[in-house]
Order: C-alpha cells, then structure tokens, then sequence
C-alpha cells in the first residue's frame, strides 16, 4: 500500500504521463497509477482492482467521476480508456458490489442523487418498483445519434455500431433525385437515398434510418459527386464503423438543440466543430479518444494464428496438414486468451500484473 | 485535430515541382490491329497507307515505328480514304456524308497527323436548289484527280460533283447530271429506268481529263471533262459491283453482283458498245455471289494479274472470305478467316512507266494485314512488323517483363525465326516504308508476353512503338485433346477446286477451352518460365536453342488436402501425353504439375534460384520444387460452406438462371399487362398468368430502380479461397536477426499466409540441393479485417525499396538490398494498402482508398519513376489502377497520394481487366479486343511514335491556323483524354525537356530524397499501433527454443509497452 503510494507520487513526479487513480471500495481507498496514453486493457484493470482490494468470489461495479462529478461506469475498453484520458489529474474511482450497484444508476447527476438515494433508503415505499434494466455492460451500443450540436437540424448523423457478425446492417441504398434550393430556385440534383430496410436488420432496429432518407456522407465524406456503385462500396468498406450522415425524408423527428443533459453523450460535445465540412480527408474524421479505438476497429489487421503455439524448441510443421480452418471471430471472442500469454511467469507481484518500465 | 488540417493542405510547393518531374499522363500509342477497320488507303509516293475505323479513327503507317493517329469528331464510320498522291495529306469519306482532309504537320521536328478542313454537306437537298438526283446527300464514291486538287463525288443519286480540295469547297456548275450522260446513251437502253448509284470512278493515269463512271445498273461512261462529253459508252446489262481500268487505257474489267467480270476493250470506235469481248464467271456455273471489288495488273511479261474478293459459289462456299489472285493459268484462292475490308496492289504508278509490274498485295480484314510478295513464286506472306493480330487467340492474359538481357533476346528472337522461317528476300519485302522513325533506340528491351485461350503464348517486342511479334509458344501438344482428329478429317475432305490456301493467322476458335492460359511468369535471368492454364495445368519451361525430343515429368497436387464433403463438378484436367515427345527450339516443357481439383490456375509465381514454383486456384495454393520434381506444400484456402468454389464455373450457370428467370418474368408480364391483349380465347388465361406473375414478384422489387446492398464481407462469402496473389521474398519472418526464403499468399477473403522456407541451397552449396527436400513452415497468418481480397503483396527492404528479383542482385543488375533489418511488407487488398513491420507484423502506414474515394483496386505494381530534371533520381511508387478506370499513384512506404488521373473509362471492364503496368511506369491496357493502348506515367520514360515524313507539296500558310486540336494523342479511340501535367515534357521530345532541367538550380539532395521528404510531412500518418494491430494476435511459432524464449521476453516487453499497466 504505502508502497505503490510512494511509487505512484515520484512516477507523477518524473513522468506526467501516469494516471493517480484512487480507488474506493466501501471504506477503503487504494492508489495506484495508470499509464495515461496507453491504459490498457479493461480486463486487466478489473482484475487490477479486484487484487488491490482483495476482492473475491463477488462481481463488481467499476465507476468514476469525471469532470463534471458524474458518476460514469467503466465496463469496457472504450470508457476505461476514456475515464484514464480525462483524468484531471485524478481518477476517481468508486467500486461496488454488484447487487447494491443494481439500486443505483450512472449518469449525470448521479453522484449527487445517490447519496440522496441512500439516505432515503429507509423509507422503502416511496421507490416504485420500476421496469429492471440491466447495466450498460450487458448491452452492446447499437447506433448513436452523433454531432448534433454541429449539424444543421435538419441532417442527422447516425453511427451504426456493428459488433460481431449475427445482425446484419440490413439496408439498401439506390439512385434518386433531391431538390435542393439554389439561387436560381429549386432544382433538382441527384443523390443516393436509402431504398430498403431489412426486416430484423441492424438498421431497422435502430429506428435512425428509414426509407427514403438521403444520405449526405459516408464516415465525413461527402457523396455528392459520386455513383451508387462508390458510395455502396464506401459504405462496405466502413461497415464495421458506419456513420452516415442522413437527410431524413421524416423531418418531424428531428433532435431539438439545448435539450440534452450535459454527459449523457460524450460523443458529440467531444467531437470537434466544423468537422462535417471537411473535404474528403485522408483518414476518417476525427474522433474523441474513447472512440479512437472502435473507428479503427474495422481496419485492423487481426493477425490470426490458427495452430496451436508450438512447444519451445520444435518447429510446427504444417505443410500438407490440413489445418483447420478456424474462425479469427471465435479468437477474439475471447480476448482474455490473448492477454494471459504474453505475460511472463513471475510478472504478477502483490499488485497484480504490473510490469515496470 | 488540427494534424487533419495539416496534412490536407500539404501543398508543399518543392514536393508539388518534384511530382511535376516524376509524373506525367500521357496515352502515347495503340499497338496491335485497328478495332473494326472500315477503309483502306495507300500512298504509292511516299509508301503510306491509311486504316479508318469504324469509331472513326483514322491511322497512317510507314515503316516500322512510323505512325500516325487522328480520330474524327464525330463517332462515324470512315468509308473512304484517299491520299493526295505525295502530299500527307488524306480525304476520308465518313458514313454521315462529311468529307474531312487531314494532313502531316511538322512540329518540333516531329510530325502529326491534324484535321485540317471537313465539309458537311448541305441537310437539305441540293446545294443549288435543284430536287432529288443533284443532292450530295449520298455520297458512293470518290475520286481524285489532277494530283489531288480536284476531287470527283459519285452518288447514290447518279450525279458526278467536283470539288475542290485545298478548300473543300464544291465547283458548282462543273456537275455531272445522269442527264448529260443519258443523251449518249440509246433510247432503248434508256426505257425510262434510272442509271442507278454511281457504283465507281476511276481516273485515266496518264489521260487527267478522262473519267471512267460506272454506274450501278451496269451502263460504263468514259466523260471527257474538258469536252464535257462521253467518249465512250458501254451497255452493260448485269449490275455493276466494281470497275478497273487497265494501265493503257485500252482495256476495262467491270465485276457484277452474280459473281462475273467482263473486259471490255476501249480501244477505237465511238458506238455504245453493247457485248464485252470477254465475260466469266471464275466459280460457276452455279449461282455465285458478287465479286466486289476488281483490280487488273500487267506485267512485263506479258501476261497480268487479275485480282478480284468474293464471287464464291452460293451454296458451297458462301461463307468463305476469299480473294481470288489469278495470273495466265495460274489461280490461287485466298482463304480467310474473316471478312475483307479492302485490297490494294504496290506496283508501278510513275505515268512514264508502261507496266504496272505489281510487288506485293495487301489485304485489310476485318481482323488483320495481310501483305502477300507477288515477286516471288508461290506468293509467300509477308511478315508483318507491325498491325500484328493480337488477339488471333483471345488474350487471356498479359505480363510485361522490363530490362530483358541482350542474350535472353537474342535468344528468343532466334527461336521466333526458327519457328517461321522467313527467306531472305522477303525479309526486306515490306513494301509500306514510307518515313523515318527519329525514336532513339530504346534504351532497354521489354517484352510483352500474352496468354491466350487456345494455349499459346506470344512474345512481342515492346521495347519500341510498333509491337513486334517475336516468338509464339505453344502448350497445347503437351496434351491429349478432342479435336484433332476431326481437323485432319476435314483437312481430306476438302476437294481441290477452288484452289483454297489458308492465308492469316487470325484463328479465334480454340479446340479446347481448358488450354487457355491464365497466368505467366518469365524469369529473365534463367530463360525458365511458368505458364498455368484453366484445367489447373501448371508448365515449368526452360528456354533451348536446339530441338530435343524428351518426356515431360507429371505431378498432381492435391488442393483440396482431404477436405470432405466436395464434388468438383467442373471440367475435367487435361490428359498429358505421355513418353519422348519432340519439342522444338524455344520454351520447351519441364515439369508438369496439374491442381487438383482442375480450377482455373489464378495465382502464379517463380523463384528460378530457389527452383520453386507456387501456383493458386481458387481451392487453395501449392509449391513444388521443379528441380527434384517434388511437391513441397499444399494449403486448402476453401471456406467450409463455399459451394460455389467446389462447383466448377459451369455452376455459375446455375445461378443466373434465377435472375434470367426473373428478368424474362419481367418483361413477359410487361408484355402481357400491355394494352395488346386480344379479346380471343386464351385472354383468360393470359390474365391468369398475369396475375400470377404479379404475385410472383413482390410489388416493391418491381417498383424500386437499381439499389446496392450495404453489407459488409462476410467469411464464408463464395469464392473467398480464392487465391489471387504469390510472391517469394528473401526477408525477415522468423526474426529480426536472420532472414531467409519465404513465401506469401493472399486470398480473396482477405487472409495472408506467410511461409518460411527451408531452401538447401540458399543454406548449404548449391550440390547440396538435389539431396535435401526443401521445407515450408507457416510463420504468419493475417487476417484482415475489412475481408477485402489480396491484390498483391510486396517486401520493402530497409530503405524502403522493394526487394529486386532473383539473381537481379546476385547478378549485380540491381543495386543489393538492405539486408540489415528494418523490412517491411505491403499489402494492397482492394480496398486498402497497408505497410506492416517485419517480422512483427504490425502497421506501419496505410490508406484507405475505398473508404475515402469510393473506387476499389483492380491492378496495383510497384514503379520506380525516374526525374526528368535530375539524371539519376528516381523514387518506388506504387501505381494503381482502380474500378473507375482512374489511375492514382502512391509514395511508398508512406502511402500517401501522389497524383491520380483518368484513364479508361469506367465502363470498359475488359480494358480495365487487362492492365498490366512496367516496372518504369508505363503501363498496357486492351482497349479493343486487339489493340494494346500504351499510357505512361512517368514524365521521363515515355514511347511514343516520333516521325517524320517527306512531304511535298505546295504549303499553304493559311492551313496552318485550321488546326483543330492540340495533339493527335490527347484523344484516344477508346479512351479518356488524359491531364497533362507539364505540357513541356509531353512533347516527349528529349531535348528541351533536359535542358530545361539544367537551368532549374537543383534542389539539395535531402529535399529531394523521398524518405525526407515523407518524414518531414508523414509524421502524423504513422499510425498509432496499439490501435491498429493488437500485439497479442501476433503469434510467432517458428524459432528455436531460446530464439522463442527470446521471443517470448520481447514480445512479454512489448506487450507491457502497448498495455501500460503500470503499478509501483
């Protein structure tokens, strides 16, 4: 304890690069630090903290409070890596036990309302029963309205998330003509609009979508210009992190601007100014920290190796064997199997599987 | 965020100035045979003939290297050409009834070919309002007279017009009405019918103002311009096809649409003369058809020779294309494989000259040249050396081999000269010679090499502008097909009247279509080459100057590696034969090794220092060790569900019949909702099936246009083992410390196999090899995650350049790569290029085309771009060309977009299918089944026709400001016009370019370096690993047991660096 105490200041001293995190856990406090460029992975952090708090045999909760005293949840990489990069300059982190995180909720003003929440817990009847929902954690994000403080109201820009194979993005586009308005009065341009939804389809379920819509970019590039043949194939190309910008053919729905609460969306306020506008750009648009990871997603390169790792001093002899052929998706199922093996044996000390610099 | 900003404006003005020096679009020139050709024309002064296409193209060619390319505005067929005698200058006659004259202008020492004048005649009738017969509309004939200033227009309409043809302008009142000729002719001949279309005109060679009309009813007129009366009338009865006119003037030959010709003598007399002295029908007495087009040459000998196309007997030989060459007894009736545009005779056009003692006779079909030496007995066939046919099999496939040894060449073009031997005589025989070619001799040889679907692969000199076949290879008499005893069957049957020769090489029917080739490599070093076919025939063959006669060894390997659950349901492989078969000189057979299952060989590649052949089919890859003759390593790439791969492209079928049967339900059910319906008895029942039909197709489908679906690839898509690249590397994969052979392979589902190999010769000497079995070891397998298929993948040394071929270092014909770590490899999917590290593979730099500009990867080759300002600069780029037929250059390793231009329509798949790049930044695409058009990128190394021709005629100085376009060569037949960077190095002439290069003050050699010049700006394009590639996939099971415990800790290191879990 004291320790890591000590090592975590003279690291902050020596390199502004670490995190302090300070974790609570009922009573108890633990510090450590964290890498602020290269957090990890939030398996590893997990397990970090359960060792620190010798935690055993019980699931828990991982929040923090971010920089407006939200109560956040860090369940997987991306909002670890997101709670560890907006750390200023302490990462607060509150740990509880599964079943009591049931009664309370993360989010914007939570902190505040939970301690409110406990101490009105003695009079029990006043809490309705309410519909269960499950934790974050046990949900995927499906799509996500983004960037609606930078875009005309009329124009919605929809993320699809699309994790693992089972759904399909489930919709098509075809050729139309739009009218827009120009100098001279109206006139008419061509333009792609989304032609068909896939009953079931990942599209559909989101309700974001819908036939008709003209779809103005694809992942910040703009589709004017270009035939239904290249924005089909630039849509493929992105599938796995798909942002389309739309013109919906229903425009009685649209998000009405200042009506959000501050942290329910850390995408769009985080997402930069003007971005919409920029030409075709090398690279994808720009995107907040925590999303860095999932918009590169479907361009890693997954290096597979599909035999079994070899004993030390025998080389696998493969040709003519007839591997087989192993699904990369069933690899990365389970990152826990990647993560054990590089380490090596010894490395976990008293606190966890902590490597020195 | 403000990095994005950066990088997109990067104009940097030096790096802006060094793409101008390095890259330039320019299309330079078509090779092969005109698409189409509709008209023929030849300069008997200046040795010039014309071809005019069908889209309106219009080509002059000299000798070898002299050419000339114009295309007229307008999409119409060229019907007539003519030269102005000496003057390179030409009269085409479109189907549109325009009249364009184009001329030879000299610019920059260098001619071209511009439009100088076009007449449009006038839409409405008649141009001095006369009705009908005195319209221009229909335009039949031309004929130039008084050495090309005047010009004689036959018409459908029966009237003579003359015009003028420095000014194109029509001479009114010098018409010929059909009246003015009808008052010569009888009453009784006349019966009130109309003459007819003016079907010929022919000019008197030493007797300027006397014509020779023939009209279509068969009536001949012989006008007297300057008397403006007729000389001489023939009553011809039988309709006209054609007339000539004998050198003399005493004698005409008429052929007609049954099949005869006649001679008639115009010697004295001035009666209509009602009888030709003779009249024949050459293929009678059954009906035949028309003899076309008719030509009569003397000689001095005293005899001459009549030449005349067509006039087959109707029912037996109808079909043929034929012309017929007969001089006194003798007959010879050319047979062709394809339709005949035109003929000319080169003989003797000097007036003075009493004989017309003709040399040689061209024949343009639709599909070749064919020159026949009318010199020499037997009339042998000249060899082309140039309009060669390439497609007289389909091109199937096509590679460029750069840089070819002096003795590889000489080599092959010996075995090319073996194979056709050519006498002496006609060697220098080529009778089109006009011009001089003032292209420098290239400076280095490069050689085309295209498969084609009957088996064969040709070898065509590249090196310079016209493409010269070299040498043809033959696979098919390795094996045992169907058709070759009904061809020897045939060949008896035939009976020996008419004498028919085979003339022409054009032959698009193939015996068996599993002989095609789809893939080649050539190692230029070793003379060996790889040829792999559709029934999963892979050939290993050694180039020998002597014939031998030996037994080719077989081996099969087995793709599928006991994967169950498969019938392959397509072709069957091809029997070898077996024992000594005789081979001559040439590329003669080694190794044979057949895939099975027999899918069409997609992927081919050879390593002659390592002995090593590695070839893909769309169920997995292989490698085999031609030198012990043993397989080395079989790997099923087949994804368990993917039917269609194991079905065999006759299942293909299978599934188009249900979209063929939704679109005929389509229009049937159009047809049937149409308003045509009868009221008869089957109306209920046709509505039945209306209804039916509707209820067939959802409502919806029907109503929506064209729509995309947006899914993204999934594993088990059909076709995704589908092998589409190889490539043998000496590189880095075990580890950092040792490199060694390895083999790569990339799969249409995005997956790469990276293979150690264990070569004894690149270990131990080279005795060693025989005896110890080379070994493979899978190293790497990478996935990608966008499942794009593989285009190509490349190992770049440790400066960035990629690694040469074999024995090109070891031979000390390129500079040795950097051995010293640092490799990296490149892999261009269709959709993306990425650079990873070796041999821990993670991303280096990479970009996403498909994501930012919409277009896919069809063909990418890596080029070396040299300066035109800088004598020996030159940088690696990756050149690309794209499914919108745009061509996009990027810097390697950095990957960032150089220039991009348009160069093929997107619509020309086959063009786009058919590029094939140089490793000096030119590149071939067929843009026509025939025809290669040449494009270069590069500013510098650009082959083009520089020409010039000795023209003579009164120049005009007011012709000069008609020119109409700026360059011949910036409108192509069939292509996009290009965007000319730097209009100075375009012109292609050396010269200036150079030595504007000298007066520029030279950059310092670090900005112009390439790795500076990507490091000062490509910062922010390395991407961050850790997000891209996770360390913890990479899995490295080769090395030894303290290598891999070494491995172990630096991998256990580097893991620690990427998580950065840090706990004190």
């Amino acid at each position: 304890m004291n320790r890591s105490f000590h090592k975590s200041q003279t690291l902050r001293f020596y390199d502004c690069s670490a995190v302090e995190v300070k974790s609570k856990f009922g009573a108890e406090f633990r510090r450590f630090s964290l890498d602020r460029q290269k957090p990890g992975k939030f398996e590893d952090f997990y397990n970090l903290v359960l060792h620190t708090h010798h935690i055993s045999n019980t699931d828990v909760t991982i929040g923090y409070a971010d920089v407006h005293g939200d109560l956040l949840p860090i369940n997987n990489d991306d909002n670890f890596c997101k709670a560890v990069s907006s750390a200023n300059p302490l990462l607060r982190v509150f740990i509880q036990k599964r079943e009591e995180a049931e009664h309370c909720s993360f989010g914007a003003g939570s902190l505040s309302r939970r301690r409110r929440a406990l101490a009105l817990r003695e009079d029990g009847p006043r809490r309705r029963a309410h519909l269960h929902i499950g934790l974050p954690r046990d949900f995927r994000p499906v799509s996500s309205i983004i960037d609606v403080d930078i875009l005309p109201e009329t124009h919605r820009r929809v993320r699809l998330y699309r994790h693992g194979c089972q759904k399909p993005l489930g919709f098509y586009i075809r050729d139309g003509t739009s009218v827009r308005v120009a100098p001279q009065g109206l006139e008419k341009v061509p333009g792609i609009f989304i032609s068909r939804m896939v009953p079931g389809g990942l599209a559909e379920s989101t309700g974001l979508l819908a036939v008709d819509d003209e779809v103005l970019e694809v992942n910040g590039i703009e589709v004017a210009g270009k035939t239904l043949d290249q924005v089909t194939d630039m849509m493929i190309a992105n599938s796995h992190n798909l942002i389309v910008t739309v013109k919906p053919a229903n425009q009685r729905n649209n998000v009405v601007r200042g009506g959000r609460a501050p942290g329910s969306s850390g995408r769009s306020w985080d997402s930069a100014p003007g971005r919409h506008s920029l030409p075709a750009a090398p690279a994808p648009a720009p995107l907040p920290p925590d999303d860095a990871d999932s918009d590169d997603e479907p361009d890693v390169v997954l290096e597979g190796v599909l035999e079994p790792r070899p004993a030390p001093g025998g080389q696998a002899r493969v040709n003519g064997a007839g591997a087989a052929h192993r699904l990369l998706s069933s690899l990365r199922a389970d990152p826990r199997q990647g993560l054990a093996l590089p380490l090596p044996a010894g490395a976990v000390e008293e606190h966890g599987p902590a490597v020195t610099l | 965020m403000m990095k994005f900003r950066f990088r997109r404006q990067g104009a940097d003005p030096q790096r802006e100035k060094l793409k101008q020096e390095l890259f330039a679009f320019n299309k330079t020139v078509e090779h092969g045979f005109p698409n189409q050709p509709s008209a023929l024309a030849f300069d008997p002064e200046l040795r010039i003939m014309a071809i005019g296409t069908r889209s309106g193209a219009v080509k002059i060619y000299g000798a070898p290297g002299v050419e000339f390319t114009g295309l007229h505005r307008d999409t119409a067929t060229v019907t007539q050409m003519h030269f102005l005698p000496g003057q390179g200058r030409l009269l085409t006659l479109l189907d549109d009834s325009s009249l364009h004259l184009w001329e030879v202008v000299h610019r920059n020492g260098c001619a071209h070919l511009e439009e100088a004048l076009s007449l449009q005649p006038p839409s409405r009738p008649g141009f001095d309002g006369a009705s009908g017969p005195l319209s221009l509309a229909r335009v039949t004939v031309v004929l130039l007279l008084a050495a090309g200033d005047l010009a004689a227009l036959g018409t459908e309409g029966s009237s003579v017009f003359f015009l003028d043809v420095p000014t194109l302008t029509l001479l009114e009142g010098q018409t010929l009405a059909p009246d003015d000729v009808l008052r010569s002719v009888p009453d009784d001949y006349r019966c009130g019918k109309a003459l007819g279309p003016v079907e010929s005109l022919q000019g008197h060679l030493r007797d300027p103002t006397r014509i020779l009309i023939g009209y279509s009813r068969g009536l001949l007129v012989i006008w007297n311009r300057a008397a403006r009366c007729a000389d001489r009338v023939f009553l011809g009865t039988q309709q006209l096809e054609s007339l000539c006119w004998e050198r003399s003037g005493n004698t005409l030959v008429s052929s007609h649409s049954d099949g005869s010709y006649a001679v008639w003598s115009a010697g004295a007399g001035s009666s209509p003369t009602t009888q030709p002295t003779v009249a024949t029908t050459p293929y009678g007495p059954f009906p035949c058809k028309a003899i076309n087009k008719i030509l009569w040459r003397n000689c001095a000998s005293g005899d001459h020779f009549i030449i005349f196309s067509g006039g087959m007997p109707r029912a037996s030989y109808g079909d043929r294309h034929c012309v017929s060459v007969l001089r006194a007894e003798t007959l010879v009736t050319l047979d062709f494989t394809s339709r005949i545009i035109d003929f000319f005779t080169v003989h003797s056009t000097r007036p003075e000259d009493e004989f017309d003692e003709p040399q040689a006779l061209a024949v343009l079909l639709e599909e070749e040249l064919v020159v026949l030496d009318l010199q020499t007995p037997g009339w042998p066939a000249v060899p082309a050396p140039y309009l060669a046919p390439l497609h007289s099999s389909a091109i199937t496939c096509s590679a460029h081999v750069a840089n070819v040894p002096a003795k590889l060449w000489a080599r092959i073009v010996s075995a090319g000269e073996q194979q056709s031997p050519q006498p002496a005589s006609s060697a220098s025989s080529w009778p089109i010679t006009g011009g001089r070619n003032l292209a420098q001799e290239p400076s280095q040889r490069g050689l085309l090499l295209t498969g084609h679907e009957d088996g064969t692969v040709r070898f065509w000199d590249a090196s310079g502008v016209a493409l010269r076949p070299l040498y043809k290879l033959s696979t098919a008499g390795l094996f045992q097909t169907d058709c070759e005893h009904a061809d020897s069957l045939a060949q008896a049957a035939e009976d020996d009247w008419p004498p028919f020769r085979k003339v022409g090489c054009f032959d698009p029917y193939s015996d068996d279509p599993r002989l095609g080739v789809q893939k080649v490599a050539l190692c230029k070093y070793t003379a060996q080459m790889v040829v792999a076919g559709t029934a999963g025939q892979v050939l290993v063959l050694e180039l020998s100057d002597v014939p031998s006669e030996q037994a080719v060894s077989v081996a099969g390997v087995d793709l599928l590696q006991d994967r169950e659950g498969f019938t392959w349901k397509g072709h069957e492989r091809l029997s070898p034969r077996t024992g000594p078969l005789p081979w001559p000189a040439g590329f003669q057979p080694r190794v044979l090794v057949q895939c099975l299952p027999p899918a069409a060989v997609t992927a081919v590649t050879l390593h002659a220092e390592w002995s090593l052949v590695a070839f893909g089919t769309s169920h997995g890859f292989g490698l085999f060790d031609y030198q012990r003759k043993s397989p080395v390593l079989a790997r099923c790439t087949l994804h368990p569900s993917d039917s269609l791969a194991m079905e065999g492209p006759l299942s293909r079928v299978k599934s188009l019949k249900k979209s063929l049967r939704q679109s005929f339900r389509r229009i049937r059910k159009s047809r049937v909702s149409g308003k045509k319906r009868a009221a008869n008895a089957n109306s209920k029942l046709q509505e039945a099936n209306a209804q039916l039909a509707e209820q067939a197709c959802p409502h919806d489908v029907e109503m929506t246009p064209v729509q995309r679906r947006i899914e993204p690839r999934s594993a088990d898509d059909s076709l995704s083992g589908v092998v589409r690249c190889l490539y043998f590397a000496d590189t880095f994969l075990r580890d950092a410390a040792h490199h060694g052979p390895t083999m790569w392979a990339g799969t249409n589902s995005g997956s790469v196999f990276a293979y150690a190999l264990e070569v004894p010769a690149a270990a131990a000497g080279g005795e060693k090899r025989a005896e110890r079995a080379v070994e493979a070891v899978l190293g790497k397998e990478v996935q990608l995650m966008h499942r794009a298929p593989v285009v190509a993948i490349a190992v770049l040394d440790g400066r960035g350049r990629p690694l040469p071929e074999p024995y090109e270092a070891s031979r000390d014909l390129a500079q040795a790569p950097d051995m010293q770590g640092g490799h990296a490899v490149l892999i261009a999917s269709e959709e993306q290029f990425k650079v990873f590290t070796l041999p821990k593979v993670s991303a280096k730099t990479k970009f996403k085309l498909t994501a930012h500009e919409g277009c896919r990867v069809r063909k990418v080759a890596l080029a070396t771009f040299a300066s035109v300002a800088c004598e020996d600069y030159a940088e690696t780029c990756l050149a690309c060309l794209t499914n919108l037929g745009d061509v996009h250059v990027f810097s390697v390793p950095g990957l960032r977009p150089q220039v991009h231009y348009s160069c093929i329509r997107k619509e020309d798949i086959s063009g786009i299918a058919s590029c094939v790049f140089t490793r000096h930044g030119q590149g071939f695409y067929l843009i026509s089944p025939s025809e290669f058009e040449r494009f270069s990128l590069s500013a510098r190394n650009i082959t083009e026709p520089l020409c010039s021709l000795d023209i003579s005629w009164p120049r005009d100085t007011t012709h000069t400001s008609h020119r109409l376009r700026e360059s011949p060569k910036l409108s192509q037949a069939n292509g996009t016009p290009g965007v000319v960077l730097s209009p100075g190095s375009c012109d292609g002439s050396p010269d200036p370019v150079r030595s504007k290069g000298d007066d520029t003050p030279e950059p310092p050699e670090a900005t112009l370096s390439p790795m500076s010049i990507d490091s000062a700006t490509s910062a922010d394009t390395t991407l961050d690993t850790t997000g891209d590639v996770t360390v913890e996939d990479v899995k490295d099971f080769l090395g030894s047991s303290e290598e891999s415990e070494k491995n172990l800790r630096n991998l256990a290191e580097e893991e620690a660096q990427a998580c950065a879990v840090l706990i004190k």
